[in-house]
């Protein structure tokens, strides 16, 4: 087991890379000089070569992604243009927010898969079933940032029930309130994973139960109880594997509805770097979405197989 | 009655899809999907011939009318434009927005996942690793960022999902090449003397495309949510072109006043995507893959 987590680990190092090459790669695609952000437009030579020279741009490509990863490793990301601001601690501010949304959007989205699921599993091919695979099949194919809306004209606009937009205000706010404030766009979130982890909950429950030894099982008297047990046991790894994928998908994919809500987290600040064009903010916000969910993804992998002995460790 | 000498793939193939396509046809939900997909794509080529209205004239003592209003059967938006017209116009540039992209995708994508799948080797070393660091990208973030960084426009978006869209389609017709590759026909095909080009043509491209067809149907479903969610941000489509994600970003301060008014480009997005992954289950059904 050790060495498949060390293999995993190690595995997981070119990936990263690559992933920071893409990020760099990206950037190099934007259209219009970098140095004209910095530099006035009747600039002469000597001070276009001057700068040039101080960010590092006269070098070849190669090596100004060398400097630049050395600076990400310890700890430098830049600055970021709009704010002034270091990057690194934008984001740090940031990304805490975006966490707790896509937590709290995960379990929203787990327990109701997984309620949703055993109750389709269970009675495939009723009514109950279509109306759940109905449901289920809607949170997947729902524009999200348009379900966001949504439940802001039913729950903020016509029950009042939950504020429409933000985080709670004040710098030590409540943790009930703040879960108010969660509320809308958690539930927005949530319906995308609820729908991938109801059908798959849904087919392996339809699987397990045709199985021959929960016949067997039942025919040495279990009780519905026990056969519960077994499929739970059946079911877990895949639903936390999905849901754990899935909460890297909400933490970058979450970009549309912090924007509709407001939600002061990475998405947000995202949209605001691509508006103001502050490349640095938008560089070394997109590096960290993306390595979170390598490391997601990895932790998936790792914890997998110790739920379910029977993936193999490859 | 089949003689033992009759060109068994030919007629097997042709067996095949007429199956699928009787077993689709009985398929209510499907149908449904289908007739719904081909009426909002005839709306949208037909827009001019039956919008009651110029899509981007609209008039200050007519803003933000209730749906159900004489002379504007869906409302205004807070211009003063018939929603109606722009819904049916907006159709045009998010369809195209979603589709385009799942189409070039498909051909990129589906070429070079064949072409990794059939020689193997090294070629699908470099195919494939290159695939999975795009994997390693949650693909709203990727098309975002690249989108962000091209700059608004519907071209650049379009460009954005490509992107997104290819690696996902490598690996999929990857390994249902690799996995079609291994089988004795093809041994037998290349025994009997057939170049690579006709294999990959003939008993590859048929035996892949069911899987493939059904794997890009859902991807039309994630194409044109993640397309007008770019135009919804600012990154597509620009004003006053009518597009159904900036219509709805436009009328977010619309919520309250017109509620129902406002949510309407969403309903359409709503319908196209559930739509198209409906389908791709009844597809997948009557293909029995997986």
């Amino acid at each position: 087991m050790v060495r498949y987590i060390l293999k995993r680990l190690i595995l997981s190092v070119p990936i990263a890379l690559a992933v920071s090459v893409l990020c760099f790669v990206l950037v190099q695609l934007a259209p219009g000089d970098p140095l004209s952000l910095v530099l006035p437009a009747d600039a002469t030579q000597a001070m276009i070569d001057q700068t040039k020279q101080r960010y590092g741009l006269d070098k070849p490509l190669p090596l100004q992604y060398l400097y630049w990863l050395g600076n990400i490793l310890t700890g430098d990301f830049g600055t970021s243009i709009s704010t002034g601001r270091p990057v690194l601690s934008e984001i740090g501010i940031a990304i805490s927010y975006s966490l707790a949304l896509a937590g709290l959007a995960s379990l929203f989205g787990l327990v109701l898969g997984i309620t949703f699921g055993f109750v389709a599993g269970y009675r495939i091919g009723t009514p109950t079933d279509k109306i759940v695979s109905a449901i289920a099949i809607s949170g997947v194919s729902v524009p999200h940032y348009w379900l966001g809306m949504v439940l802001v004209i039913i729950f903020s606009v016509n029950l009042n029930a939950f504020p429409a937009m933000g985080a709670a205000p004040g710098a030590h706010p409540g943790w009930l309130e703040q879960l108010r404030y969660m509320m809308l766009p958690a539930l927005t979130l949530a319906a995308m994973p609820m729908g991938i982890v109801t059908r798959s909950v849904r087919a392996l429950v339809a699987e397990t139960l045709g199985m021959d030894y929960v016949t067997a099982l039942v025919a040495r008297g279990a009780t519905p109880f026990d056969i519960f047990l077994h499929i739970a046991k059946n079911a877990a790894p895949t639903a936390l594997a999905v849901i754990g994928v899935q909460m890297g998908y909400l933490m970058a994919g979450s970009i549309l509805v912090e924007t509709v809500f407001s939600w002061p987290g990475t998405g947000l600040m995202l949209n605001g770097a691509i508006l103001q064009r502050d490349i640095p903010l938008l560089q070394g916000t997109i590096l960290v979405l993306a390595l979170f969910f390598v490391v997601l993804n990895l932790i998936v992998d790792i914890v997998q197989p110790l739920l379910d002995p029977r993936i193999k460790r490859t | 009655m089949t003689l033992a000498f009759d060109p068994p793939v030919a007629r097997a193939s042709l067996g095949y899809w007429a199956g699928v396509s009787r077993r689709l046809r009985r398929d209510t939900v499907s149908m449904v999907c289908l007739v719904v997909l081909l009426l909002i794509i005839a709306a949208a080529i037909c827009a001019p011939l039956i919008a009651p209205y110029d899509p981007s004239v609209g008039s200050v003592v007519r803003r933000l009318r209730p749906v159900g209003t004489p002379g504007h059967l869906l409302g205004t938006d807070d211009l003063g434009r018939d929603m109606l017209t722009r819904l049916l116009y907006g159709a045009r540039l998010s369809l195209i927005m979603g589709i385009v992209p799942v189409c070039i995708a498909l051909v990129i994508g589906g070429s070079l996942g064949m072409l990794a799948g059939f020689v193997g080797g090294r070629v699908n070393t470099v195919v494939m690793r290159t695939a999975d660091v795009f994997f390693a990208f949650p693909s709203v973030l990727l098309a975002i960022a690249i989108a962000g960084i091209l700059g608004a426009g519907v071209v650049n978006s379009i460009v954005a999902l490509t992107i997104v869209l290819i690696p996902p389609l490598v690996r999929v017709s990857e390994s249902a090449t690799a996995q079609v590759s291994a089988l004795d026909f093809v041994e037998a095909a290349r025994a009997s003397g057939a170049r690579d080009t006709t294999i990959l043509r003939v008993h590859v491209l048929s035996n892949i495309l069911g899987p493939v067809l059904v794997y890009t149907t859902s991807l039309f479903s994630v194409a044109v949510i993640l397309a007008s969610g770019l135009s919804f941000i600012g990154l597509g489509a620009k004003p006053p072109t009518p597009e159904w994600g900036l219509m709805l970003n436009n009328l977010r301060n619309a919520i309250y006043s017109q509620p129902l008014v406002a949510a309407l480009p969403g309903v359409l997005i709503f319908v196209v995507s559930l739509s198209f992954n409906l389908l791709a289950d009844g597809l997948r059904s009557a293909m029995d893959v997986r």
